[in-house]
């Protein structure tokens, strides 16, 4: 009972708009948000905005430097380097959003259940997940390669399977102290099936962590599968995808034409980065408000 | 109560009876809450004799913790202090370094949660003898002797064990006890006690307040007693002093407090209390909620909003605080309700 | 004076954990509009019996009968659990962990409502406005969150949303020892209003003995998961039998107490 400033009601009485939420990550915050903005109109539109064709070859007008209208110049397969980067974003964003919604609810549904149920289903899920933390998500990938063949869906449900045992960890310490809440007491005796607990107070109570968790995860599976697509089993070539441009010009680098090379790593960068400030602030601002 | 003096006390600088141990002088502390610098003192003075039991009573907002945390020196980062804390004349404020951790040989403090001041991963004889063997360089096995008959003091026998064992291997009132014996270690002059008793079964309470009283009058400790419980205070301490808001409402003789208080708030606190002895049909409840220093409104008495004896001169300015029969009170009617505002009389 | 069959009755309760007894032979009655007091310490079981109670911990042995039917084992259905809610109740100790932060005061109210009840959004609208008035809450606190409103608010809001399942029984799990003095007062005479105005009967759990001797009719005294003392609360204050009860009686500070070291050692006080 001593005299601290939580003791002080605050003003708001209604849940924070997402509006206010954003402004209250800063300056970083909202740059962070603008750029994945930017990058998911581009990953919509790009082909659409895209001054030429993606997959138009001219071999003799490989490497060449930035002029007329080809404002970024060409790549090593003579390909209009602005119009691939455009293009190129949907399956780069694509393919980790498929990663970070399929892991997150594995990993939501596996942490819940075990912090509901606790005891034996709680052990039981717990040592399977410990099972899967054994397969790190490239070597996954590399076999669902050689089983399914090569391509971004095995990829990225290769990749969702390796994530998911971080994920359901993280969360599953979220669950158990929210449902050690006595709020949840009171709706188990007032009647409430587990379910409605679980969907209505449990998982909205830890939406701060999961968006967190997301936005990490999405730079995670960004690289992950950026990799994936370089070492030439996810996204095909001559698809554009970042990744895949990575792999394809980087002769260009030790032939003196980086641009090609680097353009599609820098743009994986920043998004990366992008989403990991983002995740960060917003994460600091729910914990604060929660207090 | 004139306190003996023990033998090997060393001579200080002010003579025994009449210079306070600790006096607390104009004590104003702002804290930054949500951004703003807010007051959660305000012009706090009191002093505490050698020997003297002191109690702090108050509810939330009241302040009482904030107090004990400054004459520590535990206040948060971002604190303003403004006024003086004495201890055996000396500044508290400017103590630094060797004379910083000297003092805190001289005063200790005991806290609600025994738990959350203790290391988890170290045994108690660890934890016990750290500032024996640090501050005062004194070698191990001969502070961990003083341990043992340290925890014999408090009731536990087989200290030797209890030095080798860890802290959650202890129930909360033996821990608390244990800290209770750590902070006697190293022979201090004033206690601080946090609502060392808040968290305990009203049993163990009274097992810690009677140990508590033992240890004062072996080691002539005297102490500042921080609780919401005024019943308790009144009980064990030799005065009391009422907060509320940040400020100092009333100080009084225990003995009167009940019976005679000189302030509206401790007379409804003592009113708002269920009565062990008998059922009322309703409690004498107090309408409001007691508020913080920054909460209460400027200008006027932090009490006035909620107090039955509430007239026009209260709202003119902030109430001076009023000597009366050898206590205090901040209440510009404190003469005129005097003998009105006991207990025994009807509200 | 027992005409009316009683709204609780517990018999021959028993709980172990592995080897530990918490509750051993635990039994009481508690009449329609009644009030018992189960007072004890840490270790004394009265917490393990109230979660029985509602269902949160399985009992290892003995019955527990609420408004004629019985509870003993776990509700099997949904409609089962829902219809148990709607006989015994909780409030619970800590206010700020009681209600979901992310639910306003009407919209936590309202869910129970329609748990409960069929009603349409008029009827439940009404109600809503009827329980936070029955409580003392205003307009504004009844459209905040939790973090808009005080301990005491709280536990209000936690009162009403027990009473909105219209329950026979209220179990106070010592819902006043966690607020202060000025405000507990505020909720213990809401409390006697409500029972008043509506009839429920209180089961109070508190170790604190003025509590009980204000809101509670019978009282049962538990020391290690067993009832050394009951009857009347006035009398088992003022003429305490049992030891344990003496010394309880004994440890309450008033003006004039010498505290003694205790007599009877305490379950936790050991190690």
């Amino acid at each position: 009972m001593s005299a601290t400033a939580a003791t002080l009601p605050t003003e708001t009485t209604h849940r924070r708009s997402a509006w206010s939420l954003l402004k209250s990550t800063g300056p970083a915050g909202i740059a962070a948000a603008a750029v994945i903005a930017i990058a998911t109109l581009v990953a919509i539109f790009g082909s659409l905005v895209a001054p030429f064709d993606p997959t138009t070859s001219d071999l003799s007008l490989s490497w060449v430097a930035p002029t007329g209208g080809h404002l970024l110049g060409f790549d090593g397969q003579g390909r209009d380097l602005l119009s691939r980067l455009l293009a190129g974003a949907r399956t780069s964003l694509l393919g980790p959003l498929a990663v970070v919604i399929l892991c997150m609810l594995a990993g939501t549904i596996l942490a819940v259940t075990a912090a509901w149920r606790r005891g034996a289903v709680d052990a039981a899920i717990s040592s399977g997940l410990d099972i899967m933390f054994a397969f790190p998500g490239i070597l996954l990938a590399v076999l669902a390669a050689a089983v399914f063949g090569a391509g971004l869906l095995a990829a990225a449900i290769a990749l969702a399977i390796a994530y998911t045992p971080y994920v359901a960890r993280v969360l599953r310490g979220a669950a158990l102290k929210e449902r050690s809440q006595q709020y949840v007491s009171a709706l188990e005796v007032q009647g409430a099936s587990a379910t409605s607990i679980c969907m209505r107070h449990l998982i909205p109570n830890m939406l701060p962590l999961i968006v967190a968790q997301s936005t990490i995860l999405f730079g995670y599976a960004m690289v992950d599968l950026a990799a994936i697509s370089f070492l030439g089993l996810g996204v095909q070539p001559p698809n554009p995808d970042w990744g895949v441009m990575i792999s394809e010009n980087q002769p260009g680098i030790f032939q003196g034409y980086p641009l090609s090379a680097l353009l599609p790593g820098l743009c994986i960068v920043l998004v990366v980065v992008a989403f990991n400030v983002l995740g960060e602030r917003l994460f600091e601002q729910a914990q604060k408000a929660r207090q | 109560m004139s306190a003996s003096i023990p033998a090997g006390a060393t001579a200080t600088a002010q003579s025994r009876t009449d210079a306070p141990l600790l006096e607390v002088d104009g004590l104003t502390v702002h804290l930054p809450v949500e951004g703003a610098q807010r007051d959660v003192l305000r012009d706090v003075s009191f002093g505490i004799r050698a020997g003297e039991a002191l109690g702090l009573v108050g509810e939330s907002g009241s302040g009482k913790s904030m107090t004990a945390r400054a004459i520590d020196r535990l206040l948060p980062d971002g604190a303003e202090v403004e006024g003086a804390i004495r201890f055996e004349g000396r500044d508290v404020g400017t103590l630094a370094g060797a004379d910083l951790r000297a003092f805190r040989g001289r005063v200790a403090m005991i806290f609600q949660d025994p738990r959350a001041h203790v290391n988890p991963v170290r045994r108690i004889g660890d934890f016990m003898t750290e500032a024996l063997r640090t501050n005062l360089g004194v070698p191990t096995s001969t502070a961990e002797r003083r341990a043992v008959h340290m925890l014999a003091q408090v009731g536990i026998d087989d200290g030797e064990r209890r030095l080798r064992q860890y802290p959650h291997e202890l129930s909360g009132g033996l821990l608390q006890r244990v800290m209770i014996a750590a902070a006697l270690l190293t022979e201090p002059r004033l206690l601080l006690a946090d609502e060392p008793t808040t968290a305990l079964d009203v049993t163990t309470q009274a097992e810690v307040m009677a140990i508590l009283h033992d240890l004062r009058r072996e080691f002539d400790l005297a102490m500042l007693f921080i609780t919401h419980d005024l019943e308790l205070a009144a009980a064990v301490c030799d005065r009391t002093v009422v907060m509320y808001a940040g400020q100092i409402v009333e100080v009084r003789s225990s003995a009167l407090l009940h019976g005679d208080p000189l302030h509206p708030y401790t007379a409804a606190l003592a009113a708002a209390r269920p009565d062990i002895g008998q059922t009322s049909r309703r409690l004498r409840a107090i309408p409001g909620r007691p508020l913080s220093a920054f909460e209460a409104p400027p200008g006027e008495c932090a009490f006035a909003p909620r107090c039955p004896h509430v007239v026009d001169e209260c709202r003119a300015g902030v109430p001076d605080i009023v000597e009366l029969d050898g206590g205090r009170s901040r209440c510009v009617r404190a003469r005129e309700l005097r003998g009105r505002l006991g207990v025994s009389s009807d509200g | 004076m027992a005409e009316a069959a009683p709204v609780l009755e517990v018999s021959g309760l028993r709980k172990e954990f592995g080897e530990l007894v918490a509750v051993d032979d635990v039994s009481f009655r508690v009449p329609a509009a009644g009030s018992l007091a189960i007072v004890g310490e840490s270790g004394s079981g009265k917490t393990t019996v109230a979660k029985m109670i509602v269902g949160l911990e399985r009992p290892t042995a003995g019955t527990i009968v609420a408004c004629g039917n019985d509870r003993s084992k776990p509700a099997r259905s949904t409609s089962d659990r829902r219809r148990r809610g709607g006989e015994v109740q909780i409030v619970f100790q800590d206010p700020y962990s009681s209600l979901d932060p992310r639910q306003t005061v009407e919209a936590t109210l309202d869910e129970i409502l329609r748990m409960h009840h069929g009603w349409p959004k008029d009827r439940r609208r009404q109600r809503v406005l009827e329980l936070t008035e029955l409580v003392g809450l205003d307009a504004r606190q009844t459209r905040a969150l939790p973090r808009g409103l005080s301990g005491g608010q709280r536990q209000r809001v936690a009162i009403a949303r027990a009473l909105a399942a219209e329950p026979r029984v209220l179990i106070l799990d010592e819902s006043v020892a966690a607020l202060d003095v000025s405000i507990q007062a505020q909720v213990l005479n809401l409390l006697a209003d409500i029972r008043d105005e509506t009839s429920v009967s209180f089961v109070l759990i508190s170790h604190d003995l003025a509590v009980v001797r204000q809101l509670a009719e019978e009282t049962i005294v538990m020391w290690r998961g067993r009832v050394v003392e009951r009857g009347a609360t006035s009398r088992v204050l003022d003429e305490p039998q049992d030891d344990y009860t003496k010394q309880l009686r004994a440890s309450v500070p008033r003006p004039g107490w010498k505290p003694q070291r205790r007599l009877v050692a305490a379950a936790d006080e050991e190690g």
